[in-house]
């Protein structure tokens, strides 16, 4: 009996096998090919599913009908077909990319009631992540890729050969301009859609690159320093001599914002629809272009801004000093949020990722130092040849980085430490001003000295977009549609933290400030009391409604005093008394050289 | 024989890597030995001054690799033994990522737009603040949409003073007026069916039997009729029988699965839906009994108010009334939950609700509170969820079963005090009955649309409440949610009631903190309105 059930066990896989392959003939070729690629792994799969199945039957088999073990194709059909139909478990990997985090621990909730609602909200995220998950399975695009079968290094291949290989479209874009008002700055659109170029001396051009559809050419007969899209194709905002204009698609003049004097860069946040300015003098400034007004605008006192980034993750701006520090701000705090040294040496450029996570930035000593912005820690530091003056890094993680006439690319170099360029680019309209990646796109986009040149760096983008979020194909009527929700949905300024969930959690007040209200105690008086004493019988009575007076005011004081007591921290307690002595450290030579401690604490009610 | 290396020949959308000359010779196009393949292939030479020629034998190892009916990629050019020392070959792989726009766009006008998604969080960001955003932009538009009023029905020559739902037919719903006249309104019409001359004097109450087919009223006059609504003969005011009583009667409700049906008025009394005499006279106390009411599921248990301030249960099965509570100030009203058959609340005088597990009547489950008058009606939802509160102050409200403040306030400038409410079988609408000879349609939830809903806007609607539930604790979306503009009257009377309230408080605070520990006990709210249960 055995025999004959191992002898079918492979008949089944077989037969599986068969349909696999006659199933994946009828599809497209696409999906044919990666299952091609995970056949072994799939097969191994069913092999032992089908050998659960069989144990499975085996045993109901034996309950039905003890004596009789035989088994029909019909059976062997139907055991084959049921663990198929289960939902396949999705990867912990990919769970952990959708995850928001570590759930509630149910079982530290005392009432039964919200125990099971606790329970059941942390089985709807479990599922909902798990949803997201699995439809990864529906994205049609694969990324791009550059790989060598061999010992051959990537970072060898010319931007020729890469044209000559790939296909027509993709190949179309690959294009360089050579203008003649550089150096340009260069801005693309967040769905990856449209270009704007911008000419030190005065020239704007703003097109869709992909159609090589120019939308307008202007001179603006001044100095561009900067410019930037806002939050759709039609309207951009450039950094002019003395202030900044905004610009419509056709390169009409619709506003010039004085408020923004001697701007050096630009960054717009598109979620809070505001543009956010870094002047020569230190000013910061945040405009609201929904409704022209300026949510905030202060000195950094940080001297010349030259380097500004936005962090997606969160919305605050970063800014890079010479100092080699990169500060975080929110226009609601006048301090930075953050401040962090990333560089021994002054910043020469700074890139964030577009998920907001990482922040590359390069100082004068050449190196590339990549840190997590979340976590404040570093992640990576790299040692180039030549100061790289500008840098970017694309959806997928890679990092480009201009220095002379030379683009320098890493792949993967942010997690892992990358062991060498991942592609190089000579730029032939001389010295590299700024580089930026094309979003969803396998485009590099170089803006130089003398003019534009558009690289293909496969393997750099996001291959699939989210439709509601950006579209590069989206419509006249789906941007107009997309624009009346996003100005609905404009995030208030108020929000913009460093940890943008602050506001799902539960407002507990944090140790400091709990110390802090018990300190404010000490300096809060006793309340006043006003009181009037009825006149019940409507004679004289001053002596006594005073008197009266006197023994509220006494009581409420009395009373004050007493809750400030209750509330006082221990930590409070003069400096020369019990607690400290008794917690001191022996006495030591070096004593002398702690700081004295200050008379101002010693405060005693 | 110069061939090229490569043919990449773009077939349908379809990459086809055409291998050698072979395909170019081949005259038919057969590219059966071809394989299909997602990448380019390329293939380049390094170290070669020009471009790589292929010879005899790179056109025969190519086609071992056709032999091989599908690219593998451990057999590359490098491991080719001979010739090739000297030329070396690398093969790289490449791919660059390119949309093809016709699965992104929609063919016609007429097709819907394709959307791609694309869970991942790093797509998304700012996820919290802006769900925040939309949340509030959520409970704001709630606000704006809360359009609770839907229409008047006019048509009565005097007050309204009870409703009785028709408990087949959901647009159907019959009332009674002061001047003794019933009238049958059909509720998608906003029509009134029929007319009848009911009673001398004022309609007191009024019931459809389960079938609907017939309608028992009864009046000031001390009868009781029934009405066939289906006839022709109660349009002209002829009553299918008349039950002409010894004393007068106020209320009447009828069993929901049997012929009979009870009348309360100096005493209780229950029918047999054919018989003149009653079945079963009996009665606790002297003072009359305004209200009964058949319990929906346990349908032999009835509930009853009696002007001396008490609530009443009576049991069919036996010949004796099971429990009575004596509240303090008396209940005008109360209700069965038809879902939970042992809970019903009672509208007090004392302007509040309260709702009470009939099984122990001396501590009531939930006082409701926010009217500020005398409560007159109670009706609840079919669901049990909420029940619909008509009061003395020209208000009604919506209150949860559990909670104690209501959940909604409706009012409008011509709708004088509330005799009668009613939620509809649907728990969609609310009617309401008022002094000033005005039947009223209400939503039973203010911002709800009618109509047809398609499913990209329920969609969007039960997104929109999840977002409400989940921020619905942060005090700007909470304020939002909560506010109701009330009128002035209403207003003031609550400020008043809260200082009324706070004065009690305050005064039993002192009361409990100037004497001796154990003396005063505090009772909480609730329980001071009732004054004692009897068995």
């Amino acid at each position: 009996m055995k025999a004959e059930k191992r002898a079918k066990k492979p008949k089944g896989g077989d037969k599986i096998k068969k349909r696999f392959v006659d199933d994946s003939l009828v599809d497209e070729p696409k999906i044919r090919m990666k299952r091609r690629k995970f056949q072994p792994d799939r097969n191994l799969e069913t092999k032992t599913l089908l050998k659960f199945a069989h144990a499975k039957t085996s045993d109901e088999i034996k309950k039905s009908q003890p004596s009789a073990m035989k088994k029909n194709a019909g059976d062997e059909e139907e055991a084959e077909d049921k663990p198929l139909l289960q939902p396949p478990e999705v990867e912990s990997k990919k769970l952990e990319k959708y995850s928001r985090g570590e759930g509630v621990r149910v079982r530290s909730y005392k009432s039964k009631t919200f125990k099971r609602r606790i329970a059941n909200k942390e089985k709807k995220i479990q599922f909902s992540t798990e949803e997201a998950a699995r439809n990864e399975i529906l994205m049609t695009e694969t990324s791009g890729f550059l790989e060598s079968e061999g010992y051959e290094e990537t970072s060898k291949i010319r931007q020729k050969q890469i044209i000559k290989a790939v296909d027509v479209t993709s190949a179309t874009k690959h294009f360089e301009l050579n203008l003649e008002f550089g150096p340009y700055r260069i801005d693309y659109t967040r769905n990856g859609r449209h270009l704007l170029l911008g000419g030190r001396q005065g020239h704007v051009a703003a097109f869709d690159w992909v159609s090589k559809k120019l939308m307008c050419e202007i001179n603006v007969m001044e100095d561009v320093l900067d410019l930037k899209w806002l939050h759709t194709e039609n309207m951009f905002a450039t950094a002019q001599k003395e202030w900044v204009f905004i610009y419509d698609n056709e390169g009409t003049e619709i506003h010039c914002v004085k408020q923004m004097h001697k701007i050096l860069r630009l960054e717009y946040l598109p979620y809070h629809f505001l543009l956010a300015s870094a002047s020569e003098t230190g000013h910061l400034n945040w405009l609201d272009v929904s409704v022209g007004k300026t949510i905030a605008g202060f000195q950094t006192r940080m001297g010349r801004l030259t380097h500004m980034a936005q962090n997606n993750y969160n919305g605050t701006i970063a800014l890079g000093h010479p100092t080699g520090v990169v500060t975080l701000w929110s226009p609601m705090v006048k301090e930075p949020l953050a401040k962090m040294l990333c560089q021994k040496t002054a910043i020469m450029s700074m890139a964030t990722d577009p998920a907001g996570k990482y922040i590359a930035s390069c100082g004068m000593d050449r190196n590339i130092n990549i840190w997590d912005i979340r976590a404040m820690k570093p992640m990576q530091s790299y040692r180039v040849t030549g100061v790289p003056t500008s840098l970017s890094i694309s959806q997928r993680g890679c990092l480009a980085a201009g220095n002379g006439d030379i683009v320098q690319l890493y792949k993967d170099c942010i997690t892992v430490p990358a062991d060498g360029p991942y592609m190089t680019f000579k730029c032939k309209q001389w010295t590299v001003r700024q580089v930026q990646f094309c979003p969803y796109e396998d485009v590099l986009g170089i803006g130089a000295e003398r003019g534009f040149s558009s690289i293909l760096v496969p393997g750099s983008g996001e291959p699939n977009f989210d439709s509601y979020e950006h579209n590069p194909f989206r419509t006249k009527a789906q941007r107009k549609e997309a624009e009346v929700k996003a100005l609905l949905e404009k995030v208030p300024a108020e929000l913009i933290t460093l940890d943008p969930l602050a506001i799902t959690e539960v407002d507990i007040p944090s140790l400091h400030d709990k110390l802090e209200a018990q300190k404010k105690l000490l300096y809060m008086r006793p309340p006043k009391i006003d009181f009037n004493p009825r006149r019940k019988n409507k004679k004289g009575g001053g002596i006594q409604a005073a008197k009266t007076r006197q023994i509220l005011r006494e009581e409420a004081k009395k009373d004050f005093i007493k809750l400030i007591k209750k509330n006082k921290p221990d930590m409070l307690v003069p400096v020369g008394g019990n607690k400290v002595q008794q917690h001191a450290e022996p006495p030591s030579v070096l004593d002398r050289f702690k700081a004295k401690p200050k008379k101002k604490n010693q405060i005693a009610i | 024989m110069r061939p090229s290396i490569y043919n990449i020949l773009l077939v349908g959308g379809v990459v086809l890597l055409a291998v050698g000359q072979v395909p170019a010779s081949d005259e038919k196009g057969d590219y059966s030995h071809c394989e299909k393949f997602s990448g380019y292939f390329m293939k380049y030479n390094v170290c070669a001054k020009g471009r790589y020629l292929v010879d005899e034998e790179a056109v025969k190892f190519v086609l071992e690799i056709d032999n091989q009916k599908y690219f593998d990629k451990h057999i590359s050019v490098t491991s080719l033994p001979g010739k090739h020392s000297k030329t070396q070959i690398f093969t790289m792989k490449v791919k660059m990522l390119c949309r093809n726009p016709d699965q992104y766009i929609r063919e016609t006008k007429n097709d819907l737009h394709k959307m791609q998604r694309n869970y991942d969080p790093d797509l998304h960001p700012l996820e919290a603040p802006r769900e925040y955003k939309q949340a509030l932009n959520a409970v704001k538009l709630e606000r704006v949409f809360a359009k609770p009023f839907l229409c008047c029905l006019d048509g009565h020559r005097d007050g309204v003073t009870c409703v009785a739902k028709h408990p087949e037919r959901l647009s159907t719903v019959a009332s009674g007026s002061y001047n003794g006249e019933v009238i049958i309104w059909n509720l998608a019409s906003r029509k009134e069916v029929a007319r009848i001359k009911a009673h001398e004097g004022s309609v007191k109450g009024m019931t459809f039997d389960p079938s609907g087919e017939n309608l028992i009223t009864c009046g000031d006059d001390k009868t009781i009729k029934i009405w066939n609504t289906d006839s022709d003969d109660c349009k002209e005011h002829k009553a299918s029988s008349i039950i002409v009583c010894t004393n007068s009667i106020f209320s009447i409700s009828h069993s929901r699965d049997s012929k009979t049906f009870v009348t309360g008025g100096e005493v209780v009394q229950l029918w047999d839906g054919v018989k003149v005499i009653p079945d079963v006279t009996t009665h606790w106390g002297v003072d009359p009994i305004h209200c009964v009411q058949f319990n929906p599921v346990e349908t032999s248990l009835i509930g009853a108010c009696s002007s001396d301030r008490s609530v009443i249960i009576y049991d069919t099965r036996q010949a004796t009334p099971v429990r009575k509570l004596t509240m303090k100030m008396k209940a005008n009203k109360m209700c069965w939950n038809p879902m939970e058959a042992f809970n019903f609340t009672a509208a007090s005088e004392d302007y509040n609700l309260y709702s009470f597990d009939c099984r122990n009547l001396s501590k009531p489950l939930v006082m409701h509170v926010g009217h500020t008058s005398a409560v007159i009606d109670v009706d609840y939802c079919p669901t049990g969820n909420e029940f619909v509160s008509g009061s003395y102050d020209k208000t009604i409200r919506i209150y949860e079963s559990h909670k104690t403040t209501s959940r909604e306030v409706y009012h409008t400038k011509r709708m004088q005090r509330l005799t009668c409410v009613a939620y509809t079988h649907d728990s969609r609408y609310i009617i309401s009955g008022s002094d000033e000879m005005n039947l009223r349609l209400w939503k039973a939830i203010a911002w709800q649309k009618q109509g047809v809903i398609k499913p990209r806007e329920k969609a969007a609607l039960e997104y929109n409440n999840s977002l409400k539930e989940k921020f619905m604790t942060h005090p700007q979306i909470k304020r939002i949610a909560n506010h109701r503009q009330v009128p002035r009257h209403i207003f003031n009377a609550a400020k008043e009631h809260k200082i009324i309230y706070q004065k009690i408080k305050r005064k039993e605070f002192n009361r409990k903190a100037h004497s001796k520990p154990g003396t005063v006990h505090i009772k909480a709210s609730k329980l001071k309105a009732i004054v004692k249960e009897d068995e």
